[in-house]
């Protein structure tokens, strides 16, 4: 289940409400990541850009890897901005038993992080700045380059 | 026609192109001063599936997106 919302996520009623949704589903784990935006280099927050069709298909593709391995994936995000302290991105997985759970919540933030076409701005002074410096190149980057760069 | 669109930080409109296949958006986009910063570190994805070579050919009524690093979280 992929949630999108406007501004900040509120975590506590995110994380109860997958918990109290795979309460008879037999899960013995539940391994939620919560994201939350730090004080920085000034910033009063950060903002996010989100493309939904290829975030949808990729979300799909790590369901039917969490599927094969027995588990549920659920993952929340925020659209526009998210103040400090306040937080963009929850990522859990439901499993049997607690080894699948501890290993897939690694590999899915990380491919998440280095695939999911979101883009992030710090906020400093009403600004919106890409924040060039913690982004990653998506896998399959420079195709469109040429040979005289 | 094809329509090739810039997402997130890349401040630039959509585009609609008389294009056959990628090579020819390439070269278009190589020459497009605003462009050339982006080209080494962008993706591309046709009708919204990420595409790894310039071959696949392209039919009326496509979109291209360019998808500039990412930063999820």
């Amino acid at each position: 289940m992929l949630s999108l919302y406007d501004g900040a996520l509120d975590v506590p009623t995110i994380l109860k409400d997958w918990y109290v949704e795979e309460a008879t589903s037999n899960y013995g784990a539940y391994i939620p990541f919560v994201g939350t935006v730090r004080s920085e280099d000034g910033i009063d927050g950060l903002s996010f850009d989100i493309y939904e069709p290829i975030l949808e298909s990729w979300f799909k593709s790590w369901q039917e890897k969490a599927k094969a391995k027995g588990a549920i994936i659920k993952m929340a995000h925020s659209r526009g901005d998210v103040m400090l302290h306040e937080s963009s991105y929850i990522a859990s997985v439901f499993s049997p038993k607690r080894r699948v759970a501890l290993e897939f919540i690694d590999e899915f933030v990380e491919d998440f992080k280095a695939s999911a076409p979101i883009w992030k701005y710090d906020l400093i002074n009403g600004e919106r700045v890409y924040a060039l410096d913690r982004s990653t190149a998506i896998k399959g980057s420079g195709i469109l380059a040429g040979e005289n760069n | 026609m094809v329509r090739v669109e810039f997402l997130g930080p890349i401040q630039k409109e959509a585009l609609e192109l008389d294009i056959s296949n990628l090579n020819e958006l390439a070269t278009i986009l190589q020459e497009d001063k605003e462009m050339k910063e982006w080209l080494d570190n962008c993706a591309v994805a046709v009708n919204d599936t990420l595409v790894s070579s310039l071959e696949a050919p392209l039919k009326d009524g496509d979109k291209i997106s360019l998808l500039p690093p990412v930063c999820g979280g």
